[in-house]
């Protein structure tokens, strides 16, 4: 039995996840590429999305992986939620290996993603029962749960009953958040669960991170585009660049490391800093 | 709450969000089921018309059974179907609606995910199937009096098994090619009809796809379910055509459990499920 107190909730040892890809960048077969079918077979490139990732998390940490598009983040959180199989290294989540014991480590985590991933046509209630059924939470517990938190982030409880499809993206999304926390997930992944969203459906996400992490001592790793949102949010970062950890610590040790003059260097520095990428330009493209 | 009461539970979800998805898309059910309906209705003019019958009538005893012979082809190849499309299209499904990576994330076993999916399939089409029968029977004011209606549902039941087995095949397709895996699976589907004997007899088939018909499931279920309703012939009577189901059952599910974890295992290998950044 693994005490999860004294157990970090992520352990990442030379992590790396290659991916073979066509060259027109889709994830399966060229349909349209020209030329003969055999040539088209050899059109294909490897893409070495996570490259040698270390990295320790312990209980109750908000920890924000920062990176351009493209860089690797998507594909670390995938690798952190089973949906994907590390090529190399080790990756355990308080201290079941991600392959081996991948039900386990299931049972201890739930996934915000960046695109609310539900049923359209079903309400908001209607997709919560069924993930409420998958995780073996008792139906009236889960929807008791779900609305608590659905109300704390100021969604009211008369859209529960209308098609997702009809409601906004910041409402979605806020929808996604209460059917990953009803479950109790010792470790929630939020990729990049913000963008999109207007100023105030993305405080109000923001509080309750917080309040989730103060209340109940959840970790929670963090994928943003949001250098301002990772500031206020984590207790450490890591910028990401071409699959690789270029810095890890916490925002204020990352940007004390910026030389600068004059004002404080803001995290956008600190990303500039280590990577040499202008982090607007990054985030545009 | 036991580990199997729990899966169980689990299972349960899959059959709930179904049947949530079948009530939004409402409109859509009732377009598909009134064309079904016709569908059916148009084999069996074909039944009457080839029987001398006139007035949408059957004209002999002869013709009344031509007509639920190619009948219940008919609504015996549309349950397989919803059955086979139900599990088969699970994954294109999903990936279409975007939960893909949700429902697979979730603590559930693979086997209660698609038990769940299947049990939908099985309580779907026999609903849908029943529908289709009564209104054809009304229209063609058909005789089922000497019908063994029981023995014909202990054979939906008996085939639903090796037709999950071959949907769960199917469903690999998808997970492994996103792109032409879903198109595939139609190919199956389409072999089958041409083998199965759904509107003929498979002696009526070229000698050398005859090995195919054997091999196919669904010609069994079409021979019981026909002696069932045409002969009214019992359990034991059909017991041969039974056991061959069973058999092809116990083959066919362990090895579409066995090819949907290699695909799942390919799938979370090669980032098929989905993947970007």
């Amino acid at each position: 039995m693994i005490e999860l107190d004294q157990t970090p909730a992520v352990f990442c040892e030379a992590v790396s996840k290659t991916f073979v890809e066509s060259e027109g960048g889709e994830n399966d077969e060229p349909d349209t590429a020209p030329g003969p079918w055999w040539s088209r077979a050899r059109r294909r490139r490897r893409v070495e999305a996570v490259r040698d990732v270390s990295l320790e998390v312990p209980k109750g940490e908000i920890f924000g992986v920062l990176g351009p598009n493209g860089s690797g983040k998507s594909t670390l959180i995938r690798l952190m939620a089973t949906l994907l199989v590390p090529d190399r290294g080790t990756l355990r989540i308080f201290g079941r290996d991600v392959t081996r014991e991948r039900m386990e480590v299931r049972r201890l985590i739930n996934r915000v993603s960046v695109d609310a991933a539900f049923f359209k046509k079903l309400s908001a209630m209607e997709n919560l029962r069924y993930a409420a059924r998958l995780y073996g939470v008792p139906v009236a517990e889960g929807q008791r749960r779900a609305l608590e938190i659905l109300d704390r982030l100021g969604f009211s409880s008369r859209k529960a009953r209308v098609p997702l499809e009809n409601l906004s993206r910041g409402q979605q999304q806020k929808v996604a958040v209460a059917r990953a926390l009803l479950t109790s997930p010792a470790l929630l992944l939020m990729d990049e669960p913000t963008t999109g969203l207007d100023p105030r459906s993305k405080n109000d996400v923001q509080d309750f991170v917080l309040e989730v992490q103060r209340d109940h001592g959840t970790t929670v790793i963090l994928t943003s585009h949001d250098m301002a949102e990772s500031d206020r949010l984590c207790n450490r970062v890591a910028f990401i660049d071409n699959g690789r950890i270029v810095a890890l610590d916490t925002p204020q040790v990352l940007k004390a490391g910026v030389p600068h003059q004059g004002g404080e260097p803001s995290l956008e520095d600190a990303f500039f800093y280590y990577t040499g990428r202008d982090w607007k330009e990054e985030v545009a493209d | 709450m036991s580990s199997a009461a729990q899966e169980l539970r689990a299972s349960y979800a899959f059959v709930e969000r179904n049947f949530y998805l079948v009530r939004r898309y409402l409109g859509w059910e009732v377009v598909f089921l009134v064309y079904t309906m016709v569908n059916t209705l148009t084999i069996g003019f074909i039944g009457v018309d080839s029987t001398g019958g006139t007035g949408g009538q059957p004209a002999t005893a002869l013709a009344n059974e031509r007509v639920l012979y190619l009948v219940i082809g008919a609504l015996l190849w549309g349950f397989l179907s919803i059955l086979f499309e139900t599990v088969s299209e699970a994954v294109a499904w999903e990936r279409w609606e975007g939960t893909i990576e949700y429902t697979f994330m979730a603590p559930v076993r693979r086997l209660t995910h698609l038990g769940g999916t299947c049990l939908f399939g099985i309580v779907y089409g026999v609903l849908r199937t029943a529908l289709v029968l009564l209104a054809v029977v009304l229209f063609f004011r058909l005789n089922l009096q000497g019908a063994n209606l029981g023995s014909a549902f202990l054979v939906l039941v008996v085939s639903s098994f090796s037709f999950m087995g071959l949907g769960l095949i199917a469903a690999v397709l998808p997970l492994m090619s996103p792109e032409r895996g879903p198109q595939a699976t139609h190919i199956v589907q389409a072999l089958l009809l041409l083998v199965s004997g759904v509107y003929y007899d498979v002696a009526a088939l070229p000698h050398w796809l005859q090995p195919l018909a054997a091999l196919s499931p669904a010609t069994y279920t079409l021979a019981a379910a026909r002696d069932a309703l045409l002969r009214g012939a019992g359990v034991a009577q059909l017991a041969p055509d039974l056991w061959r189901l069973v058999a092809l059952g116990l083959v066919l599910i362990p090895l579409g459990l066995t090819a949907f974890g290699w695909g799942e295992r390919y799938a979370l290998q090669t980032g098929k499920l989905k993947r970007n950044g």
